[in-house]
């Protein structure tokens, strides 16, 4: 808890603990639309049609159409990370290094997209990259040859990096920016060129930004069923559209809810390694 | 004098158009212990971020053991720098932060671990190895970072601030210990300090900077007793600046009155300014001191009492350890030893210097 926090923390709570009663309107608000939705989804997760207990919906994963949904989301979600990670690093680095209002001008451009609806700009994209699209335009009318990426793997990674890039910027930019520069100049002091530089000091320094960044593309990227919907076709089914299918199509909430628990507790395992990660550095 | 180890030579440097360094040229000897003095923006931290290597001079060469390094990166340079709040790296433990540098240059392990040791002992922080460096306080953060610097044999430690980020009584402390590093270490340390009792407690040489200019050069005892001008005189300690009358030579009229003084050579009826220091204003009984005058504040200090006395149109400031009451009429009487006279600021950059005041 930041000091600021603590402070309006103990404007408004007494000993008495009645300055809870601030809290309700989140309490209120988390039980209705968190906490009870999660336990439904655990109580359709494991349970059949009849109202039984059963893992059968769990397990479901293994099933080969679902395995192989599951795999794919995985493989395009770190490859997306992996190009956000790529491309936002670099950027948050000279972002660090500008004044103060040249980086705000270059951060609002990042955040710009932000203001706009996350479907729109996703139709856009598929807009842009239909077979007739606009893109596909410019090309032939240079007489270059046309693009197929619509429909594909590589168009969904496209729309989770142009999505999710920002979520890794911020992060990694405030990150950067919290370093001392006159630790960076120690480093160079004490014999260290820019590699070593970057590798021994700015790197380590910056992890706490690296793990929220990944987690920020990560966790979305690996859920998502719009992107693949809507730039996948119906040909790259990932585990986010199997889900949605088990929900509005197959009206199998328990087979979706079983889905969704697998997908929740590889997440939540995933994020305590990472935070285990961190604490030994 | 000790061998000359580090020129500065007509070094310039300014920010976005602003003049900071103006043709600077300084000398540093082997072993010495050089204090650069001044207010905020007078450029000496510049002067040392130029001899870091941090900042390029616009003009001008930095030669270092006969060799100019002015275009030699930071990593290349023979000296280390121990930064203002002390800059350690958070995410490793005291060892590894001493050892930065000798990893770096590969040396061998047991080495690296006896050169810890040796580092720890001398600030006196062993056992200190496995902690992280959020778990010391400032003072021996400090220590840690001077650990670090050290390890390298470096020949010029070069210090910003070093101990502005303390408490007064850890300062004093500090400022001991420092000078006992030094004397252990025997090598050049270049410091930075805003702080006149610092640089009078540490310095073999200080270097009085104001406004991008080098003010004077000289011992802390030079410094206190002969500033050369109204800057010096002020920035150093408390003291009476008043304009004067060199009537000839040893003879000076003071606010209408004649002082017998030691100085010579500033010719007859010059303009000049003269500081006497405040503990070396003597009070008598009136009509028995040169000028007459009257107490108008009094204020107990410690280890004196600091007054103020209203004599010819001055208000003096006088230290003393005589109680004297509010509205006593006294007389003022000084030691010509102690009237020092300085030229009136002759140039334009001297007077914008002495404008500030």
């Amino acid at each position: 808890m930041s000091s600021s926090m603590k402070k309006l923390h103990s404007l408004y709570t007494d000993k008495s603990g009645k300055g809870k009663l601030l809290a309700a309107p989140y309490v209120f608000w988390s039980a209705f639309f968190i906490i009870i939705p999660l336990c439904m989804i655990l109580y359709y997760g494991v349970t059949d049609k009849t109202g039984a207990f059963t893992l059968q919906n769990i397990t479901a994963i293994a099933s080969i159409g679902h395995a192989r949904a599951f795999w794919r989301s995985l493989l395009l979600s770190v490859v997306s990370t992996v190009i956000c990670f790529l491309l936002a690093y670099p950027l948050a680095m000279i972002l660090s290094g500008m004044k103060e209002k040249k980086h705000n001008f270059i951060i609002l451009i990042f955040i710009l997209p932000m203001w706009m609806n996350f479907l729109l700009r996703t139709l856009a994209w598929q807009t842009l990259l239909e077979k007739t699209g606009v893109i596909n335009g410019i090309l032939s009318f240079f007489k270059l040859p046309s693009l197929r990426i619509i429909n594909t793997p590589y168009a969904i990674v496209l729309g989770m990096v142009y999505n999710f890039l920002p979520f890794m910027v911020l992060p990694l930019y405030n990150a950067l920016s919290k370093i001392d520069e006159n630790v960076i100049n120690a480093a160079k002091d004490l014999g260290a060129n820019k590699i070593q530089t970057f590798f021994r000091v700015i790197m380590p320094l910056s992890i706490p930004g690296i793990i929220s960044g990944v987690t920020m593309v990560f966790v979305p990227a690996l859920t998502t069923f719009v992107i693949s919907t809507l730039l996948g076709g119906s040909k790259v089914l990932l585990i986010g559209n199997v889900i949605e299918q088990e929900f509005t199509q197959a009206s199998n909430w328990h087979l979706g809810s079983g889905l969704s628990i697998v997908l929740m507790i590889f997440i939540i395992l995933n994020m305590i390694v990472s935070a285990l990660l961190d604490k030994e550095d | 004098m000790q061998k000359e180890l580090i020129k500065l030579e007509h070094i310039s440097k300014s920010f976005d158009g602003q003049m900071v360094l103006d043709d600077l040229d300084l000398n540093i000897h082997e072993n010495e212990f050089v204090t650069l003095l001044g207010p905020s923006g007078c450029g000496k931290t510049t002067t040392l971020r130029i001899l870091g290597g941090f900042v390029n001079p616009d003009n001008g060469r930095v030669i270092f053991d006969s060799r100019d390094i002015t275009n030699v990166p930071p990593n290349k340079r023979h000296l280390n720098t121990v930064f203002q709040k002390y800059a350690l790296f958070t995410h490793m433990t005291i060892a590894d932060n001493i050892a930065f540098g000798l990893k770096i240059k590969n040396k061998p392990k047991s080495y690296i671990d006896d050169k810890i040791k040796y580092a720890l002992k001398l600030v006196n922080l062993e056992g200190y190895e496995k902690r992280m460096p959020d778990s010391l306080s400032g003072g021996q953060q400090q220590r840690i970072a001077i650990a670090r610097a050290i390890v390298n044999e470096p020949k010029v430690l070069l210090l910003d601030e070093p101990l502005g980020a303390l408490d007064l009584k850890l300062r004093q402390e500090m400022q001991y210990e420092l000078i006992r590093m030094k004397n252990e270490l025997g090598i050049t340390f270049v410091y930075v300090t805003h702080d006149q009792e610092e640089a009078l407690t540490m310095s073999d040489t200080i270097v009085v900077m104001n406004q991008g200019y080098i003010q004077q050069i000289g011992t802390p005892e030079s410094i206190y007793n002969e500033p050369e001008n109204a800057f010096v005189a002020d920035f150093i300690g408390d003291s009476n600046i008043i304009a004067a009358t060199m009537i000839e030579d040893k003879l000076v009229e003071i606010l209408g009155v004649r002082f017998a003084c030691v100085d010579t050579g500033f010719g007859i009826r010059k303009p000049v300014d003269v500081v006497i220091r405040p503990e070396d204003v003597e009070l008598t009984a009136p009509e028995e001191g040169t000028i007459n005058g009257v107490v108008t504040h009094l204020i107990f200090k410690g280890v004196h009492y600091e007054m103020e006395v209203m004599a010819n149109g001055f208000e003096w400031l006088v230290h003393s350890t005589q109680l004297t009451p509010v509205g006593t009429k006294v007389g003022i009487r000084v030691d010509p030893f102690n009237i020092q006279i300085m030229n009136k600021p002759e140039s334009e950059d001297e007077e914008a210097v002495a404008l500030e005041l």
